[in-house]
């Protein structure tokens, strides 16, 4: 029989990357072995694995049970250089993927804004990057995982329905929040590349509409494209933007030093944000203000084509470590959500009321989405998506969001639940219409509810 | 589950015709809110119709907080029926007269029963399902009159000055276990409790105490004065010798 585990000193206060509601959980580290045994072990609240905890809300999180941290076990990749694969444990990070895979002319299919998240984290989110319009989402390019069930047992998946593989489940897990099970490894389909630099055009635009209209004329040239809008811009500047398309470089486009090493490459720190800052985060109108003006001009008029670092192009956040703290001890969410195409003078009206509303933005993503994939809990479909940071101790938040939600729910529009920290169970039925085909793979696979978190317990995703 | 804007699904009222405790729960319901229990020990006058909404469930439990053999198997029950309990309000608490506790030792060991056993019980009772949860907001009415106890009602005084030590103490005892106590302070309240009273310095109304309380809450404070001013009017009180303090016209 499961039980309660309340056992002194191993409880941990856990929370997201926003930072925001910590909860307590018996957090467990564990290596590849000993993760049948650490299954088995479960408590009654149940467990869920956790990567490296970029997911802004509380997926990673399991209050009162056990969360699972897969050893990051380097030693498990292996890359096949004739098919373009490599295959790599659940708990291997991009970032030290990269270092692995860049110097040998390969470069991974979908990164995220952040090379700190793992592969178990990019699948069980199925993450999009700049590329999704050409290549869709992680899980897209991911053709075997193993996934370790609540009994114990490890199965092998693959996305094409063939005599003996459950892929049915394996479209659950993409996308499906760790709650079928823990992703022991997976193999997915590389990006082979030249050099390790990024062929970057940059567009300065004085609106939303130029920017809607460029996106939608060079997307299909690009295979990286995502624009930041000023959210604190209004009146005839409102949704004023930088439109950044990339490529990977080829050596012809280096400079002769660069070109003499054209895999180099490094992926470190620049510099942390220090341990303290004050409570109330030094997040507000006035350093946005600043910030967008500076980001924006920083920006040439017109069209402006360069030569950027990986990590200058994909993660320029991560060059700032521990930046979540910058938004104050009550922490912050990312609104995200994608309304499909159609439906622009709604995503024009969240942006109004956005900007009506003064909130101190400067993170913000507009992209192009191209179609989903068979994932029912799968985020990404045909469309446009929008991503805010916001501090959640903003009065009149709750009000706002709420209102945004109507719309943007009401146009047929979905949120992500790797960001999400705000929804109700009702408005995630309302996104994904295809939760309960979800929940009949996932009550197959996990009878007694081995699997539990914070967001499925928020969201009433697996009772 | 709270979400991170703080909007709590699950909501809970010990004491459910509380006047103060009511005006909390105005506050904290929100679009996210999915459960509502008024535990009071007079089921039929708990006004349920009140807080009726669309999507929130309201339930009305019987609830006697003198009868703290009880709480246990009524907090876990709860959990059990409506999942997470994210906000625990208590409320309830008797104020007496202090003429006729005078006159009247039994009926002033039956308020302090009410007012501090019925407080620790309940509030252990819950705290452990909270503890086992792994995360919850425990909500504890106290009063100033505690803070220093005056000779006008001092078996309510002390009753409430136990319940503020407990409460502190429990909160402490609490850290780093994703449950967090807020105790709550207020001064003289217009209610019907204080109704024919006559009123003391710095008086509030149920609905001040409730928004200062949950924003308290939201901060993460240990401790909530309502109105605030009355933080530094006891930090002085506090330290006024006793003579003059027994002739201060407080109310
Ligand atoms: C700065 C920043 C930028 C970002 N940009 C993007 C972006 O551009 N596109 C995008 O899609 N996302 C983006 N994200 C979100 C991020 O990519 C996802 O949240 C990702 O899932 C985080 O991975 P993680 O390893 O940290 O997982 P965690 O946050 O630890 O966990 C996330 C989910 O994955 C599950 N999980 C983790 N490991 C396993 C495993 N081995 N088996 C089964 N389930 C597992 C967890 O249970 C949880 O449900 C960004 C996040 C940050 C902080």
């Amino acid at each position: 029989m499961r039980t309660d585990d309340t056992t002194p000193g191993r409880r941990r206060l856990l929370a997201g990357w926003g930072r925001a509601n910590p909860t307590a959980a018996t957090v467990r580290d564990v290596e590849p072995d000993e993760l049948a045994a650490a299954v088995k072990d479960l408590p009654a609240r149940g467990g869920i694995a956790r990567g490296l905890g970029r997911s802004y809300g509380d997926p990673a999180q399991n209050a009162g049970g056990h969360v699972l941290r897969l050893a990051p076990a380097n030693d498990h990749v292996a890359i096949d250089d004739d098919a373009g694969t490599v295959t790599a444990g659940g708990g291997v990070g991009i970032d030290d993927l990269l270092a692995i895979l860049v110097p040998r002319g390969w470069f991974v299919p979908v990164t995220p804004g952040t090379r700190f998240v793992t592969i178990g984290g990019a699948i069980a989110s199925d993450i999009h990057g700049k590329n999704h319009h050409r290549e869709g989402s992680f899980g897209n390019h991911v053709t075997r995982l193993r996934l370790m069930l609540a009994d114990g047992t490890v199965v092998d998946l693959a996305p094409e329905p063939a005599p003996g593989n459950d892929h049915e489940l394996f479209w659950a897990t993409v996308g499906g929040m760790g709650l079928t099970g823990v992703i022991v490894d997976a193999t997915f389909r590389l990006i082979p590349i030249e050099t390790s630099r990024m062929s970057v055009e940059t567009h300065r635009l004085g609106h939303l509409d130029d920017v809607m209209d460029r996106m939608v004329e060079s997307d299909a040239d690009f295979r990286y494209s995502v624009a930041w809008i000023d959210l604190l811009a209004r009146g005839k500047h409102l949704g004023r933007g930088v439109l950044t398309n990339g490529e990977h470089a080829v050596p012809d486009q280096l400079s002769p030093t660069a070109a003499s090493d054209p895999l180099a490459y490094d992926g470190r720190q620049l510099v942390a944000v220090p341990p303290v800052v004050p409570p109330t985060g030094v997040i507000n109108r006035l350093s946005v203000t600043a910030f967008n003006e500076v980001w924006y001009r920083r920006a040439r008029t017109g069209r402006h084509v360069g030569v950027e670092s990986i990590p200058a192009y994909f993660h320029p956040l991560d060059l700032v470590g521990g930046w979540n703290r910058v938004y104050g001890r009550s922490g912050f969410l990312q609104y995200q959500f994608v309304v499909p195409f159609g439906a622009e003078a709604v995503l024009r009206t969240v942006i109004e009321r956005i900007s009506a509303a003064r909130l101190p933005i400067f993170l913000t993503v507009l992209k192009r989405f191209g179609a989903g994939n068979r994932g029912p809990l799968s985020f990404p479909m045909g469309g446009w998506t929008l991503a805010i940071d916001v501090a959640t101790d903003r009065s009149g938040l709750a009000p706002l969001l709420r209102s945004l939600d109507d719309l943007v729910l009401g146009a047929g529009g979905r949120h992500y639940l790797t960001k999400d920290f705000h929804m109700t169970p009702a408005d995630v039925r309302r996104g994904y219409p295809r939760l309960d085909e979800w929940r009949a793979v996932r009550d197959r696979v996990d009878p007694g509810g081995a699997w539990a978190s914070d967001l499925s317990r928020r969201l009433e995703l697996t009772d | 589950m709270q979400n991170a804007l703080d909007e709590a699904q699950t909501i809970v009222l010990l004491g459910g015709t509380s006047e103060i405790g009511r005006a909390i729960v105005d506050e904290l319901v929100s679009s996210s809110t999915r459960t509502l229990v008024l535990a009071c020990r007079r089921p039929d006058e708990a006004g349920a119709e009140r807080f009726a909404r669309d999507g929130l469930n309201v339930v009305v439990e019987p609830f006697d907080a003198a009868a703290t053999e009880t709480h246990e198997g009524f907090a876990r029950r709860l959990a059990a029926e409506h999942g997470d309990l994210d906000v625990v309000v208590l409320a309830f608490g008797v104020l007496g007269e202090q003429t006729e506790f005078d006159d009247d030792p039994g009926a002033a060991a039956a308020a302090v029963h009410v007012n501090y056993t019925g407080g620790v019980a309940a509030s252990l009772a819950f705290a452990g399902v909270m503890r086992r949860q792994g995360h919850g907001r425990l909500v504890v009415l106290s009063s100033v009159a505690g803070e220093r106890v005056r000779a006008a009602n001092f078996v309510y005084g002390s009753s409430k000055a136990g319940l503020d030590a407990f409460a502190q103490g429990l909160g402490d005892s609490l850290a780093g276990t994703g449950v967090q106590v807020t105790v709550v302070r207020p001064g003289f309240v217009h209610s019907r409790m204080t109704r024919g009273m006559k009123s003391a310095p710095f008086s509030t109304t149920p609905r001040v105490v409730a928004e200062l309380t949950v924003a308290g809450m939201r901060k993460g404070k240990h401790t909530v004065w309502t109105p605030g001013i009355l933080r530094y009017v006891f930090s002085v009180l506090r330290h006024v010798p006793r003579p003059i303090f027994r002739r201060l016209p407080l109310g």
